[in-house]
């Protein structure tokens, strides 16, 4: 069973929602992102998403764009985040690592020379933003036969017939895009994504899991009711780059930040 | 004269491109997040819709005869090929149409397609300033709300272009983030209508982004090359021999070229922005020097580093300073059917001085590219040959970069 799948049957059987943590790697420094990622574990997190440094993240709102600049300025890079992976995994074979990202850093490697390392790494799961299924054939073959889940979006606007496909597609978890709007964004309908999530589940038994717009324990709270589990990303960024901009650079503090984060949020979500 | 590489692959069939996802052959497609497929699905579907319809075509052609003044003329360069020798020099003339240059084909197009979805608020990018010129212009005739996203590098570099939009009603975001130009005007128009996609329309100004753009920008510019092809016909009893034009997402190049793709006898050449030239890697030119890859919604030739991160580029026009291109210039260089060749800063600025001496006709840094390339061209083909250069725009929004050239503070 894959790790993605143990987490969630092992979620399911505590009673427990999934949460996933989503930073960017390099931000703001090579040597935070180790330390960060095992701290967002130790606090609390079930699944990491580490997201791939791109000169042109158009899906992210400004908190999280400028944590790509911040990686981009040192150099980061996909090899970066493989790389952090494989560190990752010398001291944590549990923790699903799932790699979100653009298709250009992945096509520029090449989808054979990238699953390969990947699957070196130790990494679950990878979500591309910009490759809906229609472009992913290719890459999806790849990734099964590499026992490697691709993890699909669904949005407020997908059609009943659209999420269809990408169910059929997908695996993992599907991930539910909460709003029309960037990462970050604050406008969270409740309604309108139990509706969707009801709609998505009746179609597949892949885990749901709600992100964007999620910045403390109440939302959490609101969306884990009408799902398997949510994303956080955006606050978790806003922190690192507050203590980025003061200029720290010891990485226990960037660790011991978020982790305050991650504890107020898994204690909403397990009360 | 380089050989016509269109005579080995007769197959081809152009009118059968893109296929139904947007490609065209490995490029195009649609490279989006989740949120916006609904909105290019409706998209494409109200343009199958009107593409054929007669009553929207006539209303697409009454605006473009009457409010952008078309057709254009071709006009014979006379004394400007004689000073350059070689083939005769005819230009066609889009630096006459309303607001100044072809940008405005398109928006036309794509306000008409606005205003039957519904949509009150109008979003563009704009390197240049004339494609949100362009785009405002459209915007205040029709009484809909409009916002131009512009790389504040660009704002500095086309102060009259901001300022005219401003005039005309639109707001003018400046865009901070990564190279602060065109490339990242348009993934902050993406931000916005992943935001407001139920209300707002996107007016994309080239023939890039996701299926169905790249189809329905080159669509509406093909208007340049149908009439010049029948002006052709009438005025000089023959096809031309070539065509050139300047490329920066390239649609006022696949607006002259896809009328032609099937004359076989009609040699094409696209000119990227050489910027400091080829060999400084400091350019615009991705189908010279660049490789495929996935940005801005398609598949399509990019400037890129080894890890794919996209990079900056140089050019001094800022129409053309952009590191991607439209994926069906990325085919048509594939199966060799058009030449894509570079011209640097340096010539196109001469060449912009030359044509303005000897024709009186001041063309947009843009398009003196082409009009550098087609002298080059022109001396190494007949005098009974003929050249047609589009002249995507003129050059008065230049000046203020030319007059700092010169170190002259106007
Ligand atoms: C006058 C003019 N020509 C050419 C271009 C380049 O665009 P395209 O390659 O889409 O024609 C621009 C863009 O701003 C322009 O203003």
């Amino acid at each position: 069973m894959s790790r993605i799948k143990q987490r969630f049957e092992s979620l399911r059987q505590q009673g427990r929602k999934a949460l996933v943590s989503y930073v960017v790697m390099g931000d703001p420094a090579k040597d935070v992102t180790l330390p960060v990622m095992h701290a967002l574990v130790a606090s609390g997190t079930d699944i990491i998403e580490l997201g791939i440094p791109f000169s042109d993240p158009n899906a992210e709102g400004p908190v999280i764009q400028k944590a790509h600049e911040r990686a981009l300025a040192h150099g980061s890079s996909l090899r970066d985040a493989l790389a952090q992976v494989k560190q990752f995994r010398e001291t944590d074979s549990d923790t699903p690592v799932l790699l979100m990202g653009y298709t250009n850093p992945i096509e520029r490697m090449g989808y054979d020379s990238f699953i390969e390392k990947a699957v070196d790494a130790g990494v679950d799961a990878v979500l591309t933003v910009d490759l809906p299924p229609e472009e992913a054939e290719e890459f999806s073959e790849h990734l099964k036969q590499a026992n490697m889940e691709n993890i699909f979006l669904l949005a407020p606007t997908s059609s009943p017939s659209r999420q269809k496909k990408v169910t059929d597609m997908a695996g993992g978890f599907i991930y539910y895009v909460s709003l029309k709007g960037v990462t970050g964004a604050g406008n969270l309908d409740v309604n309108s994504v139990n509706e969707n999530v009801t709609s998505i589940r009746s179609l597949t038994d892949l885990p749901v899991c709600v992100g964007f717009g999620i910045k403390d324990g109440a939302s959490a709270r609101a969306v884990a009711d009408l799902s398997d589990g949510v994303v956080v990303g955006s606050v978790l960024v806003n922190q690192i780059a507050a203590l980025a901009e003061q200029g720290e650079t010891n990485p226990a503090i960037y660790a011991a930040a978020v982790s305050v984060i991650i504890a107020e949020i898994r204690e909403a979500l397990d009360k | 004269m380089s050989s016509n590489p269109s005579s080995n692959n007769k197959a081809v069939d152009y009118s059968q491109v893109p296929d139904a996802r947007g490609h065209f052959g490995p490029y195009g497609g649609r490279f989006v997040s989740e949120t916006l497929i609904y909105a290019l699905d409706e998209l494409e579907a109200l343009y199958r819709k009107l593409k054929d319809d007669p009553e929207f075509q006539a209303q697409f052609d009454y605006d473009l005869a009457q409010y952008v003044g078309r057709p254009s003329p071709l006009y014979f360069a006379e004394r400007w090929t004689k000073e350059t020798g070689g083939a005769q020099l005819y230009l066609k003339r889009e630096d006459l149409n309303h607001t100044g240059a072809h940008k405005i084909n398109n928006t036309i197009g794509q306000a008409l397609l606005a205003k039957h979805t519904g949509k009150k608020r109008i979003i563009a990018e704009t390197g240049a300033g004339q494609h949100g010129v362009a785009t405002a212009t459209v915007a205040a005739r029709l009484g809909l709300e409009c916002h131009v996203f512009m790389g504040e590098e660009d704002i500095h570099r086309q102060s009259l272009n901001v300022y005219r939009m401003k005039l005309l009603g639109a707001e003018v975001i400046p865009v901070t983030s990564g190279s602060k130009t065109l490339k990242d005007a348009m993934n902050e128009a993406m931000r916005d209508w992943v935001t407001n996609v139920d209300n707002t329309f996107y007016i994309i100004g080239t023939c890039a982004g996701p299926h169905p753009y790249p189809e329905l920008v080159r669509d509406f510019q093909s208007v340049i090359g149908r009439e010049a092809r029948r002006q052709s016909l009438a005025q000089v009893g023959k096809l031309p021999d070539a065509l050139v034009a300047c490329v920066g997402g390239g649609s006022n190049a696949i607006g002259l070229f896809h009328p032609f793709l099937e004359d076989e006898s009609v040699a094409m050449y696209g000119v990227e922005a050489g910027g400091y030239g080829l060999e400084t890697g400091k350019h615009a030119a991705p189908l010279n020097d660049g490789i495929p890859g996935v940005l801005h919604g398609n598949r399509t030739y990019l400037m890129e580093d080894e890890n794919g991160q996209i990079i900056e580029t140089h050019s001094i026009s800022a129409g053309l300073d952009y590191p991607g291109v439209g994926p069906e210039h990325s085919w048509l260089k594939d199966i060799g059917r058009v030449n894509y060749v570079a011209i640097n800063d340096d010539e196109a600025m001469a060449a912009f001085r030359n044509l303005t001496k000897v024709e009186g006709i001041m063309p947009a840094l843009e398009s003196s590219h082409a009009v550098a390339y087609a002298e080059k061209l022109a001396r190494e083909m007949d005098p009974d040959q003929m050249i047609i250069v589009n002249l995507s725009g003129r050059g008065d929004k230049d000046i203020l970069t030319v007059a700092e050239i010169d170190g002259i503070t106007v």
